[in-house]
């Protein structure tokens, strides 16, 4: 179990250094038209010269790295080009709304995929053909294209009930928070639920086709023990796969769907960001986005080798 | 021995490509097919059938509702919303084809290799593909657009390197299960090279699920790309489903209906995208799986459902009759309504106390005669005839009934031990699930008995086996698990399907004693299913031969062995190979040193 | 004369492939031979390292050490195209009928595979099927069939048919029976043994059943826990068979009579009582 979570953590570290290297190699390769961008195309050579020579543009690639990971390793996320505020600040004033989002709708997805998906396959009928439908639907249908169907048919008539823009942190207000939260989470999670219920129907019938099964059957184990003590925790495994590609899905929907309701996350700092090619704010916002990634899988792949004693040693 | 149908139903010779064909006949596939090709062609002369210049603007006209001269009414800066639409078209057309494009090419050659090749490839290219696919696509897209600026083609190629692990995966995947079949190893003996075998039997295997699998990318691809344009990261420059849902949006107040076009749009292109893979798969995976994939109810049972609810002690039992069965049919739905009877009219009896051999080839309804005596066959299966026990009729799908019987009077042990622990439990955890379902004791009570029993079942550190897990034993051991879980409560008849055929024979002989040695002590009835006559020999009192569904000869073993009556029985027995028929040594025989 | 096949302190080893520490060797020192036209039996328990031998003999896996050498030519570590050449007189015939046959192609294009390898023509390559298929006992009008469309039997007889394409010296079987039916094996068997009889082709017979080796062999290795433990003619080995190992084994398989079953029991159980041959086998060995 040891060699198992270090394996994992080591994994992720990695991914983080290796992503935030690339990312940051890549924007800087083009380091003119970080200044430039900056100043307009107003400014003369000299000046982008000297924006540059400020910023430390020009100094090679491997020091510039350097200089932004130390920076990070003891805090310092530098500023933003534009504001001058602080990429920290900036964080912790976008992440939470970002967070509290992201975690909504990843637990709406878990709670109603093993309901749907179990019931599908037990029961099979409505709730298969709704699960079936749903695997389809969610697939095709971009998550934002669903959210604007929301706004179009929720929020708009329901204005009192449901917020169609802005945030109210759930410090503030429980109920608040809930009313601004609500259609983004299940925007978001709508394509979650429609791959991972149909993944859980299909483990659990593919479970309950094992031989198994039916020797437990053969002693008497009731119907109810079988299907959510054997089945379910057999189907867990894969299902928490998906589960784990589909909340990288979900981050990323959740980038666009911030936007569409307006809440004060990431989501519209990296964006405009990137439209103002605010090179620190990008940097920090990816390697949030990373870590948070990073995290999530590794309390998911422990969940995992919790629930499968294989998943341990291979 | 799986009880499978027989295989070599000789219809007319099958031609190789079905793909094509099956998908125009699924209804889904058609339409997808229709509406795609509709918009290629619409992308492709996207200029010249377009009613206007879709950059032209006539304030006149702006947000002017649908119906007008403007067909589909105009957008917030007065152009022409439909041709607008065609002209966004061909945009999406390029862009979904660019990333799916490149994210083939780079998936399936790399996935190929790693296969293929295995090792240091495989290796890297596998640690690659896991990095590409923990990051979220769209924030490197976003990040990147700070470096490029805005630029359709380059987004697309990026995505398509971000995707490219989902064909590598699948590639890869299938490749290694290729490289590992038989006919693979048979190709190579045969002397064939390795681009050979890649572009015979890897590139066959891997074609279909990579179209079908472009097709989805296809379709994130432009959900993606409009995405992009709707956070307003897009070439503003040109028209596109995703840049006209963002200006409809910030008119959403005056106009909302603008909103419905590039929407319906995109639904219908994705969704069509996405429709068309899952015919495709559907298609290739066939009718072979389309039983068995479904969740099905369990059938009422079928001509005697009204009599057979209520319990009834028939009046003529003999007290020594442990089982009945009486005119036992067992049949299967097929395709097309019909269904396929595959046990035609069992009758045989076990005794307290006595070994009843099944005996048949493979497709003789040995396996589904005994799974009937447990109620444990498939849901879809449906039976006739009668199952008593001690004179108690039971009716084979009550479940309620017949799980009542389960553990408690009748125990089963099973084909393939390695298959039949749950890998997610204790050996021991599971024991005790299963002793408490049957007999209600305490845990400490449970875990007492079968401690005592495993020790008796000669495994030499219970302890240890009962706190392991099922991969941690060994087959023999985990048969001597599944025996000692089947007979923990007591039964008075034991079901054994085959339950030396996966073992090695020195551990059958182990088992078979073992088998014998419990039946004696315990004075329980058994039935045992087998195909193997040397096992017959060694344990049952007495034989039931089955041939295509229909018992054909029943007697005491060594009537039988000494006497068979049926052709069928003969032709099986003679077919034992011959004792005394040995080959002499070549004159010229090599060596082999011990 | 020099046997047509001569294995010499064979060694295999599986594991990753950085570092030898975490190899494990399961072909012990393997020496054995074959001579033209002769079957030798080989028989073993799972994991006693007998697929592994004809593995090693076909180029499938790869030897770790000690030679093999067929026809003359030493074959352990050859390269792909001196291997494909090799094709011409060492064939293989496998265990599984269903999966070793592509599902995909039909019987003419499976059977055409080694002989369009070898550079055959088309419409010289029908002929031989015709003949091949003939040889066999299958219809003619098999050549256009998918796999699907025949049991389990007449697979093998494919596959047997695939094998004998090239005419070749030495056909290695590896548990050519052990997945079809009684009354289906024995018919199998016969088949090789007359083909062996016609051709004078030599078997590396690989099985885990003694009475099918018995059937069909000339000689017998026993193989255990990757080593050989007795050799000799199938009579010896199978009827008074001398290591305690291979008595064992003999006495484990029931035999299809009531009455001598009874007999064979009751000689297992005084052996086994005798002392625990399964500790004593391991130092042996």
């Amino acid at each position: 179990m040891f060699t198992f979570v270090m394996r994992n953590l080591l994994n992720g570290v990695t991914l983080i250094f290796v992503v935030t290297g690339a990312t940051f190699l890549l924007i800087h390769m083009s380091g003119g038209n970080i200044a430039r961008n900056i100043l307009g195309d107003d400014a003369t050579i000299e000046e982008v010269k000297a924006k540059a020579a400020e910023l430390g543009l020009d100094r090679p690639l491997l020091t510039q790295y350097w200089n932004w990971l130390s920076g990070v390793l003891s805090g310092d996320w530098g500023n933003s080009y534009f504001s001058s505020q602080s990429v920290a600040s900036a964080m912790n004033t976008r992440l939470p709304v970002t967070l509290s989002l992201i975690f909504l709708s990843i637990a709406i997805t878990a709670v109603v995929s093993v309901i749907l998906g179990t019931w599908a396959a037990s029961r099979g009928g409505a709730v298969d053909r709704l699960v079936q439908f749903l695997s389809v639907a969610g697939f095709a249908l971009p998550n934002y294209w669903i959210a604007l169907v929301l706004v179009l048919l929720v929020a708009l008539p329901l204005q009192g009930i449901f917020a169609a823009t802005g945030y109210v942190p759930l410090s503030e207000s429980f109920t608040g928070w809930l009313s601004t939260i609500t259609l983004p989470a299940l925007a978001v999670s709508i394509g979650g639920v429609s791959s991972v219920a149909q993944q859980v129907r299909g483990s659990m019938l593919d479970t309950l086709r094992r031989d198994f099964i039916r020797t437990l059957r053969s002693r008497g184990v009731s119907r109810n023990a079988i299907l959510y003590r054997h089945a379910l925790r057999n189907a867990a495994s894969p299902a928490m796969t998906v589960l784990s590609l589909q909340f990288i899905a979900m981050l990323g929907g959740a980038v666009i769907i911030e936007q569409i309701f307006a809440l004060p996350g990431l989501g519209s700092l990296v964006t405009t960001a990137s439209l103002q090619g605010d090179i620190p704010i990008v940097m920090g916002v990816v390697t949030y986005m990373v870590a948070v990634i990073v995290i999530v899988n590794l309390v998911i792949d422990f969940a995992n080798g919790w629930l499968n004693p294989k998943a341990r040693i291979e | 021995m799986t009880a499978d149908t027989p295989r070599d139903i000789a219809g007319p010779p099958t031609g190789r490509d079905k793909l094509g064909s099956g998908l125009l006949r699924n209804p889904m596939g058609l339409v997808s097919c229709v509406v795609l090709a509709l918009i290629l062609v619409v992308g492709v002369f996207a200029p010249w059938i377009v009613p206007f210049d879709p950059e032209a603007t006539n304030l006149q006209r702006t947000n002017t509702p649908p119906g007008g001269a403007y067909l589909l009414g105009g957008d917030g800066s007065g152009r022409d919303i439909l041709s607008r639409l065609i002209a966004a078209t061909r945009v999406t057309v390029v862009a979904s084809i660019l990333a799916t494009g490149t994210a083939m090419i780079l998936g399936v050659s790399a996935g190929l290799l790693a296969g293929y090749l295995g090792g240091a490839v495989d290796a890297t290219s596998s640690w690659v593909a896991n990095m590409l696919m923990a990051l979220p696509a769209i924030v490197v897209l976003i990040a990147l657009y700070a470096v490029t600026g805005a630029s359709t083609s380059i987004s697309m190629i990026a995505f398509g390197v971000l995707v490219a692990p989902s064909f590598f995966r699948l590639v890869r995947t299938l490749v290694v299960g290729v490289k590992n079949e038989l006919y693979v190893d048979a190709a190579r003996v045969s002397g064939l090279s390795n681009l050979r075998i890649l572009s015979r039997h890897v590139l066959y295997v891997v074609r279909a699920p990579i179209i079908i699998q472009a097709s989805f990318v296809a379709g994130v691809a432009i959900s993606m790309q409009a995405g992009l344009e709707f956070i307003g990261l897009g070439n503003q420059g040109q028209p596109s489903w995703g840049g006209m849902l963002k200006e409809a949006f910030d008119n959403l107040y005056v106009a909302p209906l603008q909103l419905v076009w590039p929407g319906l749009m995109l639904g219908i292109t994705v969704s069509a995208l996405v429709l068309l893979g899952n015919a495709l798969r559907d298609e290739l995976e066939g009718s072979r799986n389309v039983r068995q994939k479904r969740p099905t109810s369990v059938i009422p049972s079928s001509s005697d459902g009204d009599t057979s609810n209520a319990l009834a002690v028939s009046s003529k039992h003999d007290n020594n009759v442990l089982l009945s069965l009486e005119d036992l049919k067992i049949a299967y739905p097929m395709s097309g309504g019909q269904s396929k009877e595959v046990v035609h009219g069992v009758t045989l009896r076990v005794h307290t106390g006595e070994v009843l051999g099944l005996v048949g080839e493979t497709g003789s309804g040995k396996s589904q005669t005994a799974f009937t005596t447990l109620g444990l066959l498939p849901p879809d299966a449906s039976m006739s005839g009668t199952v008593s026990f001690r004179g108690t009729r039971l009716v084979a799908q009550n479940e309620k009934q017949m799980a009542k019987m389960r553990g408690k009077v009748i125990g089963y042990v099973p084909q393939e031990p390695m298959n039949n622990l749950d890998p997610c439990f204790r050996v021991g955890q599971q024991l005790i699930y299963g002793l408490r379902a049957a007999t209600g004791q305490s845990k400490a009570e449970a875990k007492t008995r079968l401690l005592k029993l495993l020790d008796r079942v000669g495994i030499s550190d219970p302890q240890a086996t009962f706190a392991a897990y099922p991969h941690e034993i060994s087959g023999g051991m985990a048969q001597r698990v599944l025996i000692a879980g089947a007979v923990a409560s007591k039964p008075e008849l034991l079901i054994a399907d085959e339950p030396t055929t996966a073992l090695d024979v020195t551990v059958q002989a182990e088992i078979l004693d073992l088998l014998r040695e419990l039946q004696s002590e315990r004075g329980m009835g058994v039935m045992l299913v087998t195909h193997n006559f040397g096992v017959v020999a060694d344990l049952c009192d007495r034989v039931a031969v089955m041939q295509n569904g229909k018992l054909v000869e029943t007697g005491s073993t060594s009537d039988v062995f000494a006497d068979p009556k049926h052709d069928y029985t003969k032709m099986l027995l003679d077919s034992i190979l011959d004792q005394d028929q040995l080959r002499t040594e070549l004159r010229t025989g090599g060596k082999v040193s011990t | 004369m020099n046997p047509l096949l001569a294995i010499e302190d064979l060694r295999v080893s599986f594991g990753s492939g950085l570092g030898r520490r975490h190899a494990k060797e399961v072909l012990h020192g393997i020496s054995m031979s074959i001579e033209a036209g002769e079957t030798l039996g080989l028989v073993g328990e799972s994991g006693s390292g007998k697929t592994t031998i004809g593995r090693a003999v076909l180029g499938l896996t790869a030897a770790s050490g000690g030679r093999i050498v067929f026809d003359g030519q030493q074959i352990s570590h050859l390269n792909m195209a001196q291997r494909r050449k090799l094709a011409k007189n060492l064939q293989a015939v496998f265990q599984d009928p269903y999966t070793s046959l592509n599902p995909a192609l039909t019987i003419s294009d499976v059977l055409s595979e080694p002989l369009i390898a070898q550079g055959s023509g088309s419409s010289e390559a029908r002929t031989v099927i015709a003949d091949l298929l003939d040889k066999v006992g299958l219809p003619s009008d098999s050549a256009r069939r998918l796999p699907r469309e025949f049991s389990g039997g007449q697979r093998q007889r494919i596959a047997i048919a695939r094998a004998l394409a090239l005419d070749p010296k030495l056909i290695v079987c590896d548990e050519p029976v052990s997945s079809l039916d009684l009354s289906t094996q024995g018919k199998v068997l016969d088949l090789l043994i007359e083909i062996q009889e016609r051709t004078g082709v030599a078997y590396l017979f690989i099985s885990h059943d003694l009475a099918v080796v018995r059937h069909i062999s000339h000689r017998v290795a026993v193989l255990r826990g990757g080593h050989i433990v007795e050799t000799g003619s199938a009579r010896q080995v199978t009827s008074e068979p001398e290591h305690a190992y291979t008595k064992q084994l003999l006495l484990a398989s029931p035999v299809a009579d009531p009455i001598a079953q009874k007999e064979r029991r009751e000689r297992r159980s005084r052996l086994t009582a005798l002392d625990s041959p399964s500790d004593r086998l391991v130092k042996d060995a």
